[in-house]
């Protein structure tokens, strides 16, 4: 932990010895946007270029941002030598107490915590940082050890040991916390919607498939991609994401795939390479003949703006972002229901899987 | 063809109560709002009229009583110089009396159709006959008349008449009863009328009493009397046959040659027979014997010809400090945070004088996303109706207002933003579109004129408002180095736990300007401008200031001792040094209508500079 705090210094140091000698204070940070994100051939995941923004104190806007930098830091720094976390909601009320210093909404201070780790190469947990919401739940044959926060070591096999909500992913999911002890699946299915992951639940996808299933909670949270980036990476297990038929959903695929814009400073350590679509489709809307509703003006800008974003320059989602934009549809996962409620694990799912060269 | 020439010729034919029937939209009585603001209007009308004819400053009250279903008795009292006995029944109770034809002059009354025609409306919709009361002096009793219109005769039917006493030097009261509807809160109604020339009226006191007793008064703002317009006699150039003719037979000049220099301005006797000789008509011919033909000669003469402009001093302006002070009057409310007016010159189109007067309200509680209120004068009376066809609202439609600060698509159109435009053409002979005169005609003079008045008030909003904004951004930084920067270096001072730097080279680095911030106060009476002067910069610095004065005769006092004060500004010399700060301060008469400083500099790059503009000479 001296680590992250000797990182967290030498920022306070700069900014000092910016003032100590007549210089304007200023911080650099790699641009946040997608026209900053580069493939990175080792990891193969999208991180980000050299393109850098100066946060200066020679505006107003550039100075409270530095002035929230150091009076976070300060709090960080703090916390660590008191040995106490917070959450980001936390941060965001703590600064009610900062003067000028204070931010305006939870957004400001999230960025703030994203801005520190990536100029201090450390992860949120390391700098004492923790999200709101817990991750998600997971219904599966695979047994898990966390330690507890007794310091307990609890194994706990994620059919067997857990009710029908299944095992909820904590925060933290890094070794220290979790180990995968055995597993008898061979593929992690991501579902988007809740409804959806019930649905296989309750059909006992789960067993007749062989699968874990994760439930992504929509965008999916930190620790959500870190857990199914280790079943993929410790237990060799191919990732399936399953989703709504809409860009936003797309976007959900991209950031567990290729890693997410807001955080490409750790994709490496967040993204699954392998990771797989299966659906919904625009070409599954008109296989299926599913019911849909039709594309607003937000949908299409967001459909555009993936067609340049470079994470999905490649056949596969050209095609079908062009063929969504020509049919001007979108279909939810529970759109299946149409069919029956069996339909999605007796009819599609297989097929799709069998497209996709899986075996049931 | 004048409306009264066809109204005459009209009269012999039918009676005037079913012509009024008929033409019920050119009198303004077409609707019962519309005749309820014509009412009030022509009565208002010719008692500001008459007040400033006699040179006093006109007190009216508007006192609007509901009587039933849409029936009102509405009626209108002045302090103007009363009428005397003998002509009282002519003027309330005749169609067109006393209009006249070939003088020109600046009055209201050159709109609408005359008192007497609320007279008739009020006969035809509740049958009951108007009083007046008049008084033209003390010493003078007070008459009383209850008058009907014989509409077969256009004759006075004199139902009563008395004498009293009324306890006023002078004055007159109307009240009468017409069917008609009240209605508040818009600008097409009583209030919206009275207030619109409570603005270009400063020198009068108007009350209103509302039908539910609700009491408005509008204050008089100014004792000074507004310059008597003065006849003058038409010009050649945009004469018309009909006219022409007229004037020959109703001439008491014995021959065409003296006819010609009397009858008209701008023809000398020199002139007069070159028009004679290029029409080839006899100048010894008597008037009345001038025929068809040969006055159409005339008139084509008068187009070879090239004519000094005619007199313009027969107009009477609002004045911009008038209109600059009736607006602020009437949008206190709206707390406005910029006032700009202006006043052109007189021209001329068709040889008639005519004058444009224009104004800006900006901001304050004004609404932001609708269009743009427009207030449309003719010599002094709001122009409510027909704002679509206006030359008035098409020449604010052509001009591109983005440039100037407000939103317009495509930049044309009537723009969007919060703000009030004021528009005034006074003219000697208004061309209004058509003969209801809700609306001035398309004429290129005039339509130019108004363009260039109101870019003028336009340029100095512009300026008020990227002024606004580089002080918004100077207030930025002044946080910035005051609150930020320190509290910054506070913070890492304490986490690297070293003693605090000094920061007064990263202040002048990130300012890096000469700061000049200004004020104005009402103080003792004068109006008292303040400028400060900081020195963020390396450098010391050595320029000219200029501050704007509305005329050099509204001076009291400067200090320190300027340069140069001439007509419009002041100048001084500053020399300041890094982290120096100075102070200029002058006092005006609190007429000057002062209300926010226009400051100059020369000799340093504007860049360096917030709170001033670039001096670009006289």
């Amino acid at each position: 932990m001296m680590d992250a705090l000797n990182e967290l210094k030498k920022i306070a140091e700069k900014i000092y010895e910016d003032l100590a000698n007549a210089r304007v204070p200023s911080i650099q940070l790699p641009s946040r946007t997608k026209s900053n994100i580069k493939f990175d051939e080792r990891y193969r995941v999208w991180k980000y270029g050299s393109q850098k923004i100066t946060r200066a104190a020679n505006t107003l806007a550039g100075a409270y941002m530095l002035l929230r930098t150091v009076y976070t830091l300060d709090f960080i720094r703090q916390m660590i030598e008191q040995r106490k976390t917070s959450t980001l909601r936390e941060l965001y009320y703590i600064s009610e107490g900062w003067g000028e210093a204070k931010f305006h909404s939870q957004d400001e201070s999230d960025k703030l915590a994203e801005d520190l780790e990536i100029l201090t190469r450390r992860l949120r947990e390391d700098l004492k940082l923790r999200p709101e919401e817990d991750g998600a739940r997971v219904i599966g044959d695979i047994v898990i050890e966390e330690v507890t926060r007794k310091g307990e070591k609890r194994r706990i096999h994620c059919q067997d040991d857990v009710g029908d909500s299944g095992y909820s992913i904590p925060y933290n999911v890094e070794k220290e916390k979790i180990k995968f002890i055995e597993t008898n699946a061979d593929k992690v299915i991501a579902i988007e919607t809740g409804g959806m992951f019930d649905r296989l639940v309750e059909n006992e996808f789960d067993e007749k498939s062989n699968a874990i299933l994760v439930h992504l909670k929509g965008q999916p949270a930190r620790s959500t991609r870190r857990f199914i980036k280790r079943l993929n990476e410790e237990l060799n297990l191919p990732v399936i994401v399953f989703t709504d038929g809409d860009p936003w959903s797309y976007r959900i695929f991209a950031s567990i795939a290729y890693g997410a814009i807001k955080t490409a400073h750790i994709s490496e350590y967040l993204a699954t390479p392998s990771a797989q679509f299966l659906g919904v489709t625009p070409s599954d809307i008109l296989s299926y003949d599913l019911p849909s509703d039709a594309l607003t003006k937000e949908d299409i800008d967001a459909l555009n703006s993936e067609l340049s974003d470079p994470r999905f320059h490649d056949e596969f989602w050209i095609n079908e972002i062009k063929l969504q934009l020509e049919i001007k549809k979108k279909a939810e996962q529970q759109a299946l229901a149409k069919y029956g409620l069996d339909y999605v694990t007796d009819v599609y799912l297989p097929e799709k899987l069998a497209e996709m060269g899986y075996e049931m | 063809m004048p409306i009264a020439e066809e109204l005459a010729k009209k009269q012999r034919q039918i009676s005037i109560a079913e012509f009024f029937e008929r033409n019920k939209q050119i009198l303004g009585f077409d609707n019962l709002t519309k005749a309820m603001i014509t009412s009030v209007k022509e009565a208002v009308d010719n008692a500001l009229d008459a007040c400033e004819e006699a040179g006093i400053l006109p007190d009216i009250i508007v006192k609007i009583e509901e009587e039933g279903e849409n029936e009102y008795k509405i009626s209108i009292e002045d302090n103007g110089p009363g009428i005397v006995k003998s002509q009282i029944p002519h003027v309330f109770a005749r169609l067109l009396y006393g209009s006249r034809f070939h003088s020109l002059k600046q009055s209201r009354g050159q709109q609408g159709i005359g008192i007497s025609a609320v007279v008739l409306y009020a006969q035809l919709t509740t049958g009951k006959p108007i009083t007046v009361i008049s008084k033209i002096g003390s010493g003078f009793p007070a008459h009383k008349y209850k008058l009907l219109i014989d509409t077969k005769r256009n004759m006075p039917n004199i139902v009563s008449e008395e004498i009293l006493h009324w306890d006023k030097k002078s004055g007159t009261l109307v009240e009468f009863h017409i069917k008609g509807k009240y209605v508040k809160n818009r600008k097409q109604s009583v209030y919206g009328y009275l207030r619109s020339t409570a603005i270009v009226n400063p020198h009068a006191f108007i009350k209103l009493i509302e039908p539910d007793g609700n009491e408005i008064i509008f204050e008089r703002i100014s004792d000074k009397l507004p310059k008597q317009p003065r006849e003058i006699k038409p010009h050649p150039n945009g004469i018309e046959l009909g006219t022409l003719l007229k004037m020959l037979k109703e001439t008491k000049a014995k021959r065409l040659s003296s006819f010609l220099s009397k009858e008209f301005s701008s023809i000398s006797s020199q002139k007069a027979k070159e028009i004679l000789k290029i029409a080839g008509v006899d100048g010894n011919l008597p008037p009345y014997e001038v025929s068809v033909e040969k006055a159409k000669k005339i008139i084509d003469a008068f187009k070879k010809i090239k004519f000094i402009a005619p007199p313009t001093d027969c107009l009477s302006p609002i004045g911009k400090n008038l209109i600059k002070r009736g607006l602020r009057k009437e949008t206190m409310q709206l707390s406005p945070e910029f006032i700009s007016t202006d006043m052109r010159s007189p021209s001329v189109f068709s040889g008639i004088p005519f004058l444009v007067e224009t104004g800006i309200v900006y901001g304050g509680n004004l609404p932001r996303d609708s269009k743009v209120e427009i207030l449309r004068f003719a010599n002094k009376v709001p122009l409510l109706y027909q704002e679509g066809n206006c030359v008035i609202t098409e020449a604010i439609k052509n001009i591109d207002w983005r440039r100037y600060g407000l939103e317009q698509k495509g930049g044309r159109g009537v723009p969007y933003g919060p703000a009030i435009i004021l528009v005034h053409v006074a003219s000697v002979n208004v061309p209004f579109l058509s003969e209801s005169k809700e609306a001035i005609a398309h004429i290129e003079e005039i339509e130019h004129e108004i363009r260039l008045s109101l870019q003028q008030c336009a340029r100095k909003m512009r300026i008020h408002l990227s002024k606004k904004a580089k002080k918004a951004k100077a207030k930025d930084k002044f946080l910035l180095i005051t609150k930020i920067l320190p509290a910054i270096a506070e913070k890492v001072s304490s986490i690297v736990g070293k003693p605090k730097p000094s920061l007064d080279e990263i202040i002048t680095q990130i300012m890096n300007i000469v700061w000049i911030e200004d004020a104005i106060e009402e103080d003792n009476g004068s109006v008292k401008s303040i400028i400060n002067i900081t020195n963020y910069r390396k450098t010391r610095h050595s320029f000219n200031l200029f501050a704007e004065i509305p005329g050099k005769e509204f001076l009291e006092n400067i200090s320190p001792e300027p340069e140069r004060i001439e007509e419009n500004y002041i100048m001084w010399h500053v020399d300041i040094n890094p982290k120096e700060k100075k102070s200029f301060v002058f006092r005006l008469k609190k007429e000057s209508e002062l209300d926010e400083n226009n400051l100059y500099i020369d000799g340093l790059n504007p860049v360096y500079v917030i709170g001033a503009e670039k001096w670009e000479g006289e």
